[in-house]
């Protein structure tokens, strides 16, 4: 694959940096060092025209929106709370996936007017409750959510849920489906005009790795 | 402190902002252009007409205290301007007018999120032909050069066209909403999604999907294949597209232009050609206008229009542009020589800055590259 622009794309570390790279490498682009063990933000790849920045997961979509970075990959999760304005999220790559629930104590009477629900997915929580037309109070948390039921500082969690066995552990139930979540391809806007050849390019590449791979979770 | 996204321009900016200011409504004087000033603020209903809603949330309002009507403080210049030429002017040609001012927006677009852009922008009303696009597209050019911005990228596309396929499609309006939103994004799997649980007919799903793949420069070539069964008004606007696409490859050849077919910027008010320029190194437009025939209507005669607008402030901090070269400013004694004061009146006459020294105070002296000098019975201008 050519790349007659540069490119640069923001990514963060873990779990969907470990399952991009299986994507990348289908498109010919190899990272020359680790995150895990590299302390550098600005990593170099196998083409001298393209970089990865690593950084926070939360951070993608405003890097990208900026033209900081011209594409990306963030969670639909990090997405839904950036409201996604000013970004083309043209592919879904079927990787980090999970669902967005909600979930609460089992057997416990919800009586609380309003419920009170705990999340750090505060924008998809508000989104979720006004369109079943239920009058909630959300608590901002940034963390361990599964807490919140059983000291009592919230009556429901709307949280990420993989396998349950969080949920379960600390006797929680998933109640409520919101969405299903992946991590999606992002595009700048001026990125897509200004460099179309090579954003297509690109895109056409993982569009085609993604079909290729069995999906993963 | 300011209040979020207010700015203010400080010397030697200030002078600066304002010579490209000059420059640029001379320039649009030269293509003639009236200025038009219209007030900073109206009565909501007429800054709003036409304007759909995407004004709205835009829009500072208040109470007026004399009549106890809504009055909204104008977040886009483009419907006053609209507003003068339907009802204020009532000419039946073509009438071109420009117009610079201050806008607010309550709520902040853009990174450096100025909420109170200097909005400059110039309209051609009462012609519908492409040739008005194409005068405001090689103005809208024209102006960013003068601002010392080159490396201009055009985006172009056409409201026309997701319109007519909407219109086929007969959705309602939330159903519209969500397929607007998805298309904006570019997001193929919910418009997948989306498309799937209309059960449109005739190809339309795969058309309006097939809507985000169509952009680059040769898009052109191909759309009119893939979207051969979308009706007369889908394929009119793509020959629109093609008309200006050929006239501006003779006027302005060589800038890179690239077709968007699923862009609808300011879609609730466009009704045609919508275009923006964009340059490296800023992740959004720099510029944008577009055809908003409608707009006039709600002031009793709709007339065609096309139009573009800038931010002043951000031309000015993205363009590199030469400043014009002064002579130094001549610093003059605290005299009250009449001599002295007759020889300074004239040196301001001929363009001089000429900054006289207060008693005791030695205030803007050190610009000064020059002075007045008293010699025999003369006062001589010599160096510092």
């Amino acid at each position: 694959m050519k790349f007659d622009k540069p490119i640069t794309i923001a990514l963060s570390k873990g779990r969907i940096f470990k399952q991009t790279l299986p994507l990348l490498a289908h498109a010919g682009i190899e990272p020359a060092d680790d995150p895990e063990t590299s302390r550098k933000l600005i990593l170099a790849t196998n083409h001298p025209q393209v970089k990865l920045l690593i950084i926070r997961a939360t951070d993608v979509p405003t890097y990208v929106q900026w033209g900081a970075a011209d594409m990306g990959i963030a969670g639909k999760d990090v997405l839904l709370e950036h409201g996604g304005e000013g970004l083309y999220e043209p592919l879904d790559l079927k990787i980090a996936r999970c669902r967005l629930m909600v979930a609460g104590r089992a057997g416990a009477e919800l009586t609380g007017t309003p419920l009170r629900v705990a999340t750090k997915y505060v924008n998809a929580a508000r989104r979720h409750f006004a369109a079943k037309g239920q009058q909630v109070e959300i608590i901002k948390l940034y963390g361990s959510m599964e807490l919140a039921p059983l000291v009592g500082l919230a009556d429901l969690i709307v949280d990420l849920v993989e396998s349950g066995d969080t949920l379960k552990a600390n006797g929680l139930v998933p109640l409520e489906h919101i969405t299903d979540i992946s991590a999606r391809l992002v595009v700048n806007k001026a990125a897509w005009k200004m460099k179309h050849a090579t954003v297509t390019c690109l895109l056409a590449a993982l569009r085609e790795a993604v079909s290729s791979e069995p999906p993963r979770s | 402190m300011l209040p979020e996204g207010i700015d203010e321009i400080l010397p030697p900016e200030a002078l600066a902002l304002e010579e490209l200011r000059r420059e640029l409504l001379d320039l649009y004087h030269r293509w003639g252009y009236d200025l038009v000033v219209p007030p900073f603020i109206e009565y909501l209903e007429s800054l709003l007409s036409g304007t759909g809603s995407d004004l709205e949330l835009q829009t500072f309002k208040l109470t007026d205290q004399v009549t106890g009507r809504t009055l909204g403080i104008r977040a886009d210049i483009t419907p006053q301007a609209a507003r003068i030429d339907a009802h204020k002017l009532r000419h039946d040609g073509p009438t071109r007018l420009c117009y610079l001012g201050t806008v607010l927006n309550s709520r902040g677009e853009g990174l450096a999120a100025s909420r109170s852009p200097l909005q400059i922008g110039a309209e051609l009303y009462g012609y519908a032909g492409v040739e008005a696009e194409l005068e405001i597209l090689c103005l809208m050019l024209e102006s960013l050069q003068c601002a010392g911005i080159d490396d201009i990228y055009l985006d172009l596309g056409h409201v026309g066209i997701y319109r007519g396929l909407i219109q086929q499609a007969g959705l309602d309006d939330v159903q519209e909403q969500a397929l607007f939103e998805a298309l904006q994004r570019k997001a193929v799997p919910e418009l997948q999604v989306l498309v799937d649980g209309f059960e449109l007919r005739n190809g339309l799903g795969e058309m309006l999907i097939g809507l985000t793949e169509m952009s680059g420069d040769e898009v052109l070539e191909q759309a009119p294949e893939q979207l051969a069964g979308a009706g007369e008004a889908v394929l009119s606007a793509l020959e629109r597209l093609r008309r200006l696409a050929a006239l501006l490859g003779e006027r302005v050849p060589g800038i890179p232009v690239h077709y968007d077919l699923a862009e609808l910027r300011g879609y609730h008010y466009h009704t045609g050609v919508v275009f923006a320029a964009f340059i490296p190194g800023q992740g959004q437009e720099v510029a944008r206008g577009g055809r908003y025939d409608d707009i006039g209507r709600l002031f009793g005669r709709a007339r065609p229009a096309c139009g573009f607008s800038a931010d002043l402030k951000q031309l000015f901090r993205l363009g590199r542009r030469e400043r014009r070269t002064e002579q130094p400013a001549i610093l003059s004694p605290a005299a009250s020589d009449p001599l002295l004061m007759q020889k300074v009146r004239s040196l301001r006459t001929q363009g001089r800055r000429v900054i006289q020294s207060l008693p005791g105070a030695g205030a803007g002296e050190t610009e000064c590259g020059e002075m007045l000098v008293k010699q025999g019975e003369a006062w001589v201008v010599t160096v510092i």
